[in-house]
């Protein structure tokens, strides 16, 4: 009687986990371009790179969980096997060169195994593909500036400012960064004063602004919508408020986008000073 | 392994204490240097804590708090991370624990350079002064303290805090990082030239071998730390440009030179407390630790490789695929001799009869903590991966389970291990064991979370942040509270140790505890070894 009570205890024990389960997957879902209360993993990714990447990062954090019971175990079975009372008299072997040799190169092959799709995503990452629209990010302490350089359809300039009546709160700008979906865009990013960090967490990566230094990424975006994120390299007071946000829209959108922001910021023509950003 | 030498009746001759002033200020003694270096290391990490206990308060709600003023949280951030490295942990662990237990475990009646080890002391108090008055005086402008992080990057540490608080932090590096550089080669110099008779290398207790490692990578670390923030120093203040592409120069080279330090800086501070755990396991267990020579030469490879892996604290600077795949491929060779350690500590309690005393908790607990913070640091290796968590909560996590968890714990599985040795009194075994799971939950709620965090996208070094995050912030801080409670259950242990006097054997573990110092009265006397002990070989000890 007792034991079938305990079991109807557990088994309500498990659904109410796997409702939490469930609805906590459901909040990751909701979680596009920005971070969720309690969100537990990435931010939902948008590229086929980032994609790719988280799905070698979820093999990886299985294999840490796994090598971490694995170990916990080892220990725990330690602790109630060899314990004092368990095994009053300690055995004397200090050496076994088949398990040592064993324990130096397992570790070994499953680095290995690590390795060769890490090297394949890194390279995916860093190639150099044709650009279809090319964007120049400059970091300003403590803001954003974006460059649409006249050969790509642009031929303006405009700087974003964290936009405080924005939601999510932090992570607006008066100004957002548009891009096209489904076309590789490529950013170059520098800096202007100190090093700054454009982070896009959609994307799945970050990319060091550096003064005197251009640095190169790219991204295909293959999903409209908003996204944001961060500067992510400490540079100073106001670090935590030079938010990134990026449109992705459809090509027609970007065309008409493209159109009004000639006539928007079009105060950079006279050379010297870039467009006021608001 | 055994002594010949008779250790009894040493006392009433050498037993002559200098006087209080003479004795703790001019002080010789590698005992009384250590002791010194404890205390330090314990006041140094109460401030340490303190600064900490500051992010954690101003994290737990989105929104300002406590900081009217981001920078001025910029400058906790920086200083709890510099005092905690530089004044906290490598005191503690090298000289603190080192300069009282190498001496004794290699049968040596003093280190090498008794009055060099005095000023490699003071060089670190020094240095610390000099880091407490940049946290008094302007750095950015309008704010007082330097907030930098503590990598210090330029330009942010030039052009970024015109104010002279980040002259001061650099001063406090270069004389902490002098006075670390003398300790370094005393040690060198104790434990390559003052074995007792009979202690070849090669049996040579681990604790020493860690800290001989140790001493070898502040050798060759420190130099090219001093280096780089001396030029960051010119660039501050006499026109050079160095840093500054304006002139020439480059950003990036200074990260490049302060991770050739930085990297090997964290196997400084985490190779001691391998040594520590290897004795503590092993007295514990009764057995001698298992693969002995591979436990040593696991250390010198992860010292060795430690050197070739900096830049993978840069995959995001804009490094090309050909050195990004490089670094990934070494950063990844160091889990091994690394996973090597975790499964010789295992194996060392396997078929052991294991008492569970309070520092075989902490050293236990470390074991499980550490292989945590081991494998998010595969995790992190990997370059492609990298670019989403570099910067993020997720690297806080990872590197203060390796460092929190693992370090910080050793340090009071040391405390606990060695108390009685080093005062002759015995810390209540209760409050150890309540110390050790208050932190040991503590750290776990206050630093997993922070795993989520990073995975969220949470960037470092953030005083006020989007509102989503604070959940899971308010669970960190939660943990910070419990950890803070466990401290003050180590304090209360400790006075309670002195006031009830309860007199520590000699040999207070039993016969799993091997090493030199055991022979020896609880508290050693002043100097010990007079006539050097002999070691004779145990058949089949190693």
């Amino acid at each position: 009687m007792r034991t079938a009570q305990t079991q109807h205890r557990s088994s309500w024990g498990f659904a109410a986990l796997g409702a939490f389960l469930v609805s906590s997957s459901s909040a990751l879902a909701a979680g596009i371009g920005q971070p969720e209360p309690w969100q537990m993993d990435r931010q939902v990714p948008v590229t086929e790179n980032a994609r790719d990447i988280l799905s070698f990062e979820v093999g990886l954090h299985w294999l840490s969980v796994a090598i971490s019971v694995f170990v916990l175990g080892l220990i725990i079975y330690c602790i109630y096997r060899f314990s004092e009372k368990a095994n009053p008299t300690p055995s004397k072997t200090t050496h076994n060169t088949l398990i040592e040799v064993a324990w130096t190169i397992v570790p070994v092959l499953i680095l290995v195994a690590v390795a060769i799709p890490s090297f394949r995503l890194l390279r995916t990452q860093l190639s150099d593909p044709k650009a279809d629209v090319l964007v120049k990010v400059i970091g300003h302490a403590w803001y954003w500036s974006y460059e649409y350089p006249a050969d790509q359809g642009g031929g303006f300039a405009f700087d974003a400012n964290l936009d405080e009546d924005k939601q999510p709160r932090l992570l607006g700008t008066d100004n957002d960064m548009v891009v096209p979906v489904n076309k590789i865009v490529k950013i170059q990013v520098t800096a202007a004063d100190v090093l700054h960090s454009w982070a896009m967490p959609s994307f799945g990566f970050k990319i060091d602004a550096v003064p005197g230094r251009l640095n190169q990424f790219w991204f295909k975006a293959d999903r409209e919508g908003t996204y944001h994120g961060q500067c992510s390299e400490l540079c100073g007071q106001r670090h935590a408020y030079m938010p990134i946000t990026v449109r992705v829209v459809s090509d027609e959108a970007y065309a008409q986008w493209l159109t009004e922001a000639k006539t928007k910021y079009a105060r950079i023509d006279d050379g010297s000073k870039f467009a006021e950003a608001r | 392994m055994a002594t010949a030498a008779a250790q009894a009746g040493h006392h009433a001759h050498d037993d002559h204490k200098p006087s209080f002033f003479a004795r703790w200020f001019l002080s010789t003694n590698h005992k009384d240097i250590g002791t010194l270096y404890l205390l330090f290391a314990f006041c140094a990490g109460i401030i340490g804590a303190f600064l900490s206990f500051g992010i954690r308060m101003e994290m737990e709600e989105p929104g300002l708090q406590y900081f009217s003023n981001p920078a001025t949280y910029n400058v906790f951030v920086t200083g709890h991370g510099l005092i905690m490295v530089f004044f906290m942990v490598m005191p503690a662990l090298i000289g603190g624990f080192g300069n009282w237990f190498v001496p004794l475990m290699i049968g040596a009646p003093d280190m090498a350079f008794p009055r060099m080890n005095n000023i490699s002391f003071w060089l670190t108090v020094a240095g610390f002064c000099s880091l407490l008055c940049s946290l008094f005086v302007e750095g950015a402008p309008g704010a007082s303290g330097a907030g930098t992080g503590w990598t210090v990057y330029p330009p942010l540490s030039t052009v970024g805090h015109p104010g002279p608080a980040v002259d001061f932090a650099i001063f406090a590096l270069h004389l902490s990082g002098a006075g670390s550089i003398l300790g370094a080669i005393n040690f060198i110099t104790t434990i390559l030239n003052m074995r007792a008779p009979g202690m070849t290398l090669h049996k040579m207790p681990l604790f020493a071998w860690a800290e001989l490692v140790t001493a070898f990578l502040l050798l060759l670390s420190l130099p090219v730390l001093a280096g780089a923030i001396t030029m960051l120093l010119t660039d501050r203040n006499f026109g050079t440009t160095f840093f500054d592409p304006a002139g020439g120069g480059d950003p990036i080279l200074y990260q490049h030179l302060f991770w050739f330090f930085g990297h090997p800086e964290v196997y400084i501070m985490i190779l001691p407390a391998f040594g520590i755990v290897s004795h503590i396991i092993a007295t514990f267990s009764r057995k001698p630790v298992f693969g002995y020579l591979a436990m040593a030469y696991a250390m010198v490879a992860i010292g060795v490789v430690g050197f070739v892996v900096w830049a993978h604290h840069m995959y995001t600077v804009g490094l090309s695929l050909q050195t990004q795949s490089y670094f990934v491929f070494a950063t990844m060779v160091i889990a091994v001799p690394t996973g090597v350690k975790i499964f010789s500590w295992i194996a060392t309690m396997w078929g052991g009869s294991i008492r569970f005393t309070a520092a075989m908790h902490w050293a236990v607990g470390f074991i499980f903590l550490f292989t945590v913070g081991g494998v998010t640091g595969v995790v992190l290796a990997n370059s492609a991966v990298d670019k989403y968590l570099h910067d993020t909560y997720y690297v806080v996590a990872h590197f203060h389970y390796v460092l929190s968890l693992g370090a910080v714990f050793i340090i009071f599985a040391g405390v606990y291990y060695w108390f009685p040795k080093m005062t002759g009194y015995v810390i209540p075994e209760w409050a150890g064991k309540l110390h050790f799971w208050l932190a040991f939950i503590g750290a776990n709620v206050l630093f997993f979370p922070m795993h989520f965090l990073g995975l969220a996208g949470m960037p470092r070094r953030y005083a006020d942040y989007p509102d989503a995050f604070a959940p899971w912030h308010r669970v960190a801080t939660w943990g910070g509270h419990i950890f803070a409670l466990g401290m003050i259950v180590f304090v209360i242990g400790v006075i309670l140790a002195f006031r009830s006097k309860v007199r520590a054997a000699d040999n207070p573990w039993g016969e799993g505890a091997t090493t030199l110092e055991w022979t020896l009265s609880s508290p050693p006397p002043f100097h010990q070894f007079e006539t050097l002990p002999r070691i004779v070989d145990e058949p089949g000890y190693h």
